[in-house]
């Protein structure tokens, strides 16, 4: 097999020294690499020490761009409790890469991410309004939970009457997904809306209706 | 830009947001808008721009205007844009921020990134043409009419084509460039399906293989990206370049681990390591292998993976039996604590302090009281 190998090294090697520039600047060159190596079986991001990573220079795009959405994730986490829109994920990626870095689409953002769950920190995803909602933390979220989510991406809140509404829920198992959500940190209580309590999503807020607070402050303000 | 129109920027009924990106500048043609930066929006019916400090400066301009855009690459010292060329504006257009220009063409000058997606979605709404079937309550004008026919012929069709051979050239290089990632691909498929013969012998003749040859067959699979198809895990335990890597690991987490009490999330560790080298980064698989074989290499730092799947990566010297007792003992102290406070307490992160707490209930010393203001803990007088 070692021969086989070099051959394929060598190979490898040639459409390096064409394309590799292709890769680093056309990000539709990347989904459309990424999805015909799933197709045979190879998955390029395996390992910093493949062939791939070594000569195409993919490996070091993904994994620093992992380290980016860590750190994104990790300074947020006391506002959000460990959920992010992928959209509000990708620009702050963007802000943080700085004006001379490469750009990067949504689609990276997916792939780097589905490789740091292998790290066991709770990194998914969850389809809500037509994107994503990225989760950077171990708290279980079922689908009762990842429903009601989805319910509240409109507004960016959900009270109990909508979900019991909407889903045709008794009102204790909306009680009881909202609970949870509110112990993860993932929603706040509004008990003084007009009306019945709201359940805010910090994950969910748009830029035009929040400002963003540090963790001093945070931690300041009565639970 | 004298086809911007001042906005209140509120959308529509019928109208959606569909991408926002902050750091965008205007420019009048190839001149730079007498205008800040601000954020651009694209809803299915118009362009919106609003100045970041100042949110009354509001402009729009509906997509119909909209003959032709292009991607104009980043350069040195300049930002990536995206040129958008424009119909003549109607007659009875809202008066804007210009009356008049010498220009049928703006450019978005995008100087915090984001111009990949933004380009993306307006290719979409430009071929969905939404704003057609779900017309905005207040009747947007478009750009063609009986007069602007003859202004447009010559200029706009001249750029026009001149864009297109551009974008021809392009995609002749993209294509090539497809072509020969497809025969590439041909290949490595072979070699995936040699692997798995190989994989397959292994298998039937156990005897036959040596250790040695099974190590470099490993190796082989890292560096295609291949799983291992006999065993199904990643083909980690066993390479060579993962003990390498488990030994550097070793020396190079002492301190940090001493500094932060012990014990690291492995995506710390993940930034941390990838931080530190600056290129030839580490995977998260490599990383996860090669904290795998700590054991085997009777390495003074361990891979610990608790219930909730958390990993980290602790110190050996670092006593299950001590960490308990510090969490009893802290508790004991202060009554109770929840997780936040003891990572306060103790200068760790709040995970880690999390699974400390977990771990002294799950062997009897603390007990929980589970509310919605949270999860806190108590010495377990049971």
């Amino acid at each position: 097999m070692s021969k086989q190998l070099e051959t394929f090294k060598s190979n490898l090697e040639e459409f390096a020294s064409k394309h590799k520039q292709e890769i680093r600047k056309n990000p539709q060159f990347r989904v459309q690499f990424q999805e015909m190596c799933a197709t045979i079986g190879v998955d390029p991001l395996a390992s910093g020490k493949g062939f791939w990573s070594e000569m195409l220079g993919v490996g070091d795009f993904y994994y620093e761009l992992g380290v980016q959405i860590i750190e994104v994730c990790l300074a947020l986490k006391h506002r959000n409790g460990g959920l992010i829109t992928l959209d509000e994920l990708h620009q702050r990626v963007l802000k943080g890469r700085g004006k001379y870095a490469q750009d990067v689409s949504q689609d990276d953002l997916v792939r780097a991410i589905k490789k740091l769950k292998v790290m066991g920190n709770g990194f998914g995803m969850i389809p809500v309004g037509g994107s994503y909602l990225v989760q950077s933390v171990p708290a279980e979220l079922n689908m009762d939970h990842t429903v009601v989510l989805q319910l509240a991406e409109k507004k960016g809140f959900v009270t109990v009457s909508e979900i019991t509404d909407s889903l045709k829920w008794e009102k204790e198992r909306a009680g009881h997904v909202l609970d949870h959500l509110l112990k993860e940190g993932l929603a706040w209580l509004d008990s003084q809306a007009a009306g019945e309590p709201q359940y805010w999503l910090p994950a969910l807020f748009s830029e035009l209706t929040s400002r963003d607070v540090t963790p001093e402050e945070a931690n300041q303000m009565t639970p | 830009m004298d086809r911007f129109s001042w906005s209140n920027g509120l959308l529509e009924i019928n109208e959606t947001l569909v991408i926002q990106q902050r750091g965008v500048r205007l420019y009048d043609g190839d001149d730079k808008a007498k205008l800040d930066v601000g954020v651009a929006l694209l809803s299915t019916h118009r362009l919106i721009w609003r100045d970041i400090k100042n949110h009354e400066c509001c402009i729009a301009m509906p997509l119909s205007q909209i003959i032709y855009f292009e991607e104009q690459a980043a350069g040195i010292g300049k930002s990536a844009k995206i040129v958008i060329h424009l119909h003549p504006s109607p007659t009875n257009k809202e008066p804007g921020p210009y009356q008049n220009s010498k220009y049928s063409h703006i450019k978005l000058s995008f100087k915090e990134h984001g111009q990949i997606e933004f380009h993306r979605r307006l290719t979409e709404e430009m071929t969905q043409k939404r704003w057609e079937n779900t017309p905005a309550s207040q009747p947007i004008p478009t750009g063609t009419g009986p007069q602007t026919g003859r202004t447009r012929a010559v200029g706009i069709v001249g750029i026009e084509r001149k864009i297109e051979e551009k974008r021809k050239e392009t995609d002749k290089n993209i294509c090539e460039a497809f072509e020969d990632l497809s025969k590439l691909m041909v290949k490595a498929k072979e070699m995936v399906e040699l692997s798995r013969s190989i994989a397959n012998k292994i298998k039937e003749k156990q005897g036959d293989i040596t250790e040695d040859e099974t190590i470099r067959f490993k190796s082989y699979l890292l560096s295609m990206g291949i799983a291992n198809p006999v065993t199904r895990e990643t083909y980690g335990s066993g390479t060579h370049y993962h003990m390498q890597l488990a030994k550097q690991l070793g020396d190079m987490l002492q301190a940090p681990l001493e500094e932060r009490g012990g014990m690291m999330a492995l995506t710390e560790v993940y930034c941390l390591v990838n931080r530190a080298r600056g290129m030839e980064l580490l995977s998260p698989e490599d990383l996860l292998n090669a904290c795998k074989v700590f054991e085997q290499l009777k390495l003074p730092v361990r891979l610990r993976v608790f219930d909730s799947g958390v990993m980290v990566v602790q110190l050996q010297s670092h006593s299950e039996e001590e960490m308990i007792a510090s969490a009893l003992d802290n508790v004991s102290d202060k009554g109770s604590l929840t997780a936040e406070e003891f990572a306060k307490l103790l200068g760790l992160s709040v995970l880690l302090s999390k699974e400390r707490l977990l771990l002294a209930e799950k062997m009897g010393h603390l007990c929980r009281d589970d509310s919605v203001e949270g999860l806190r803990f108590y010495p377990n007088l049971f």
